[in-house]
């Protein structure tokens, strides 16, 4: 617990055009560890993984990884320095067959998974190989998401609401995947409106607030915060 | 985001001081054929006119059109026909120049609205390619020699306009007439309605607006006043060749447009007069009128899109803003 | 001799191939303006000057340096290229943020101070350039006289046009192209570089315009204004096949080539406005073009 995080974020601010969006947002993920961010719509939960990944380019403050800083880099450097996106809108192209979607991101370091083992893990996807990317249904979709990212050989994968409109059953599905990822020992920032299946995955939590960090804890407190997440959440 | 976003600051304050600007520059007008070439100022008048009329599409509509040279030399040679041919009164031949660009408008705009944006722009560049093909082709623009010798004759029977002072004056009164004609198209709410098409054109079709007649309204009305500017230029000239029909000539209006600030009243008026001076500077230097006007597009492009014009009502607007 | 509809099968046939060698300048060119507009939103508006380019280039290491056509048809693509990847990185990157007319405008500027140079240094008529030798001449297939150089041009022209097409569908760089066409910023966040992609695919573009130069250059001479006239006429092709598609891009322009050829033997004087009059047509029953998809 003691050694230094993974990926590190200080007094982060971050705007949209003129509006100022993120106010001061600091984070810690240590290697291996799996953290949740939780907040109403609004709060800047994808805002933080879009400034982190620096698809919100007007931003200040730091942002580390291994201490290396990557605001300063352009975008395509920070997925090269290690990091893996997975955007809520799961990004899937329709120009694209399913097996060149997997390929598409460019590997940024060894120890991804081959793409034998990704089909073993998906065997829907190797089934539906060579059809459009956008033909299939929207929890294969999210699956190929995961998987093609996985690849790349990513440290650490931020995941926006991977469960999002999805089935119960597929829903399970993603977590398993999750859990095995963990076992791979894969570090994980996930953004997550559903806390069944959060407080599963989850070693620790973030709370936000328009904008803010406003409270943070491990895993296993979720259960005696019900009230106070209650609250702030408004569910 | 349209090009022509940005529009001419409508504070009260600049309507008062605007108002005395225009007695001004009317009254340099009227004073500048003492000065200068009488020729060159009726010539700036009527590109001046012509950029006008193609600003009212683009500065408003926000549709780039890459083919208003058909409209410009479409009315030139009816209008030197009917002059030279048929002996119309000279302002009887613009009127029919005019009517001949309108209709032209109708159909070409009819076609071209059906897309947006870049494919607008290739649209009306292949439809004007067109008619300047027909144009190499029939016989009564008479291929590569044009209408020449057009006579000026004499304005409703009377006015002798083969008189370079009477003539100028003539040509100034069709320019303020058209220049007022688009004044009060902008101003009006057909015009507001425009300017809320170039906004938001999606917007405008869920207010209820039949979005496409405003369009081809617009594009009728650009057309005609092009073509006013392009029959004055065949009388003032007395002649109509391909070279106001080609590719070149639209691109030329652009520039002029740009220059001077898309979007803005008078914009087109000083991008007009600028670019007819460099380009008779320069032609006296030798050097390649075409490469200039390229080089000016590049820079524009690049540097300044709202145009001298546009910068310098930003430049006041930041100014008031700064100081309030 | 044997008449089809009263006309002379040879006349015929000629101009069936002369429409296909036009058809194949209509295709490289289209293919190239779909595949910038595809990637970058730019209409190429250079790219007639860029294609012009390309034949002089060969015109001038032909007469200065003695380098002959064949290494001209590798050295013009790339020379022309390069000119295009500075143009790209110094002016037209600047412009991705703007209104895309912004950056037709700009092309069209760029066209004019090319044309105008050139018509400055070279004059308005045409250079005379020779096809090599290999492939002077001619064969008499029976039903027609085929001059080698022009069968060669249509064979050209296909293999780049398959060649780009496999490029783009088949290749992991086809992919990044296809996926950044869709959703750049995705892409570079997977840690693609976009900007060099861009920089890349404006640059291939010209090179397509450069090498249909050299093709076209002992065909029809090597004028300052043979590019801007064709590229008008590209224009409206590129209308008619809608720009969603590459393998539209190419089949419209070889289909638009032989039915104006076509024209040429039924009704000679629309023959340089039949492309136009199939475009006012398209509009109005397709609008979106024949392979377009409705934006």
């Amino acid at each position: 617990m003691s050694s230094a995080p993974l990926l590190e974020v200080r007094g982060l601010n971050a705007w949209y055009g003129e509006s100022h969006v993120l106010h001061g947002v600091d984070l810690d993920i240590r290697e291996g560890e799996t953290v949740t961010l939780l907040g109403r719509n609004g709060a800047g939960k994808t805002t933080t993984l879009r400034a982190i990944m620096g698809i919100l380019r007007r931003r200040e403050g730091i942002i580390r990884l291994r201490g290396k800083d990557l605001l300063s880099l352009p975008l395509h450097k920070v997925a090269q320095a290690g990091i893996g996106y997975v955007p809520e809108e799961r990004g899937i192209f329709a120009s694209l067959s399913v097996s060149e979607n997997l390929v598409l991101p460019p590997t940024v370091s060894d120890g991804g998974m081959s793409v034998e083992e990704i089909y073993t893990l998906f065997p829907n996807l190797h089934e539906r190989r060579s059809s459009q990317g956008t033909k299939l249904s929207g929890g294969e979709q999210q699956m190929l998401a995961i998987a093609r990212i996985l690849r790349t050989g990513a440290k650490i994968i931020l995941l926006d609401e991977p469960t999002e409109g999805l089935a119960p059953v597929i829903v399970q599905r993603i977590g398993d995947v999750l859990m095995a990822l963990k076992k791979r020992g894969m570090t994980i920032l996930l953004v997550e409106q559903n806390f069944r299946f959060a407080k599963k995955v989850a070693d620790r939590f973030y709370l936000m607030e328009d904008g803010r960090m406003v409270n943070s804890f491990p895993g296993h407190e979720l259960d005696a915060r019900m009230d106070e997440l209650h609250e702030v959440l408004g569910v | 985001m349209a090009v022509g976003t940005q529009y001419i600051a409508e504070q009260p304050k600049l309507r008062t001081s605007s108002k005395v600007l225009g007695a001004i520059a009317i009254a340099a007008l009227l004073a500048a054929p003492f000065f200068f070439y009488p020729v060159l100022l009726m010539s700036i008048l009527c590109f001046a006119l012509f950029a006008c009329a193609f600003n009212l599409l683009i500065g408003y509509v926000g549709l780039l059109s890459f083919g208003h040279a058909a409209f410009f030399g479409g009315a030139a040679y009816f209008t030197a026909h009917a002059a030279k041919v048929w002996g119309w009164e000279p302002l009887a031949a613009i009127l029919l120049g005019v009517a001949g660009a309108a209709v032209m408008g109708l159909l070409m705009g009819f076609l071209a609205i059906r897309r947006q944006g870049i494919y607008f722009a290739m649209i009306t560049l292949a439809l004007s390619q067109m008619f300047a093909f027909i144009c190499l082709q029939v016989p009564f623009t008479h291929g590569e020699d044009g209408i020449q010798g057009v006579p000026r004759g004499y304005l409703l029977g009377i006015l002798d306009l083969n008189e370079p002072l009477t003539m100028y004056y003539v040509t100034l009164a069709i320019f303020l007439f058209g220049f007022f004609i688009i004044w009060r198209i902008v101003n009006s709410p057909f015009g507001n309605i425009l300017k809320a098409i170039r906004e938001n054109e999606r917007r405008a079709v869920s207010l209820g607006y039949r979005v496409d007649r405003y369009k081809l309204g617009a594009f009728v009305m650009s057309a005609a006043l092009a073509g006013l500017a392009g029959g004055t230029k065949a009388i003032v000239f007395q002649f109509a060749t391909l070279t106001d029909v080609n590719w070149q000539m639209s691109g030329e209006v652009i520039l002029m447009t740009l220059l001077g600030g898309i979007g803005t009243l008078i914009g087109p008026v000083v991008g007009a007069s600028l670019v007819i001076a460099l380009q008779k500077y320069f032609a006296a230097w030798n050097f390649p009128v075409t490469v200039l006007i390229g080089i000016i597009f590049v820079i524009c492009v690049l540097l300044f899109r709202r145009g001298i014009v546009g910068e310098i009502l930003e430049l006041m607007k930041r100014r008031q803003k700064g100081a309030a | 001799m044997s008449t089809i509809f009263g006309i002379p099968t040879p006349a015929l046939y000629g101009q069936i191939l002369i429409g296909l060698i036009n058809g194949s300048f209509y295709a490289l060119l289209s293919l190239g303006l779909a595949v910038i507009f595809g990637l970058l939103r730019v209409i190429n508006f250079a790219h007639g000057a860029q294609y012009m380019l390309g034949a002089f280039v060969a015109y001038l290491l032909l007469n200065y340096l003695g380098i002959n056509y064949w290494l001209a048809l590798i050295v013009a693509p790339l020379v022309v290229g390069a000119v295009a990847v500075v143009i790209e990185r110094t002016m037209l990157s600047r412009l991705y943020g703007v209104d895309h007319l912004y950056g037709l405008l700009l092309t069209f500027g760029l066209a004019l101070i090319l044309e105008g140079a050139f018509r400055h240094w070279f004059g308005a008529a045409g250079q005379p350039y020779a096809a090599p030798s290999q492939l002077s001449g001619g064969v008499n297939l029976g039903f027609m006289f085929l001059p080698i150089y022009r069968g060669w041009v249509v064979v050209a022209s296909l293999v780049i046009c398959i060649g780009t097409w496999l490029l783009i569908e088949k290749t992991q760089l086809g992919a990044y192209l296809r996926a950044a066409t869709e959703n750049a910023t995705l892409v570079q966040a997977f840690g693609v570089n976009v900007p060099l992609l861009l920089t890349l695919t404006y640059g291939l573009g010209a090179a397509l315009a450069a090498f249909a130069g050299v093709l076209a250059a002992p065909i029809y001479q090597v004028s300052p204004l043979m590019g801007t006239n064709l590229i008008i006429v590209v224009f409206a092709v590129v209308v008619v096949g809608g720009m969603g598609s590459i393998l539209g891009a190419i089949i419209t322009g070889y289909v638009l080539g032989i039915l104006e050829g076509l024209t040429k033997v039924f009704y000679p004087e629309a023959s340089s406005i039949v492309i136009f009059v199939i475009m006012a047509i398209v509009l109005l029953v397709r609008p979106a073009g024949l392979f377009g998809r409705e934006e």
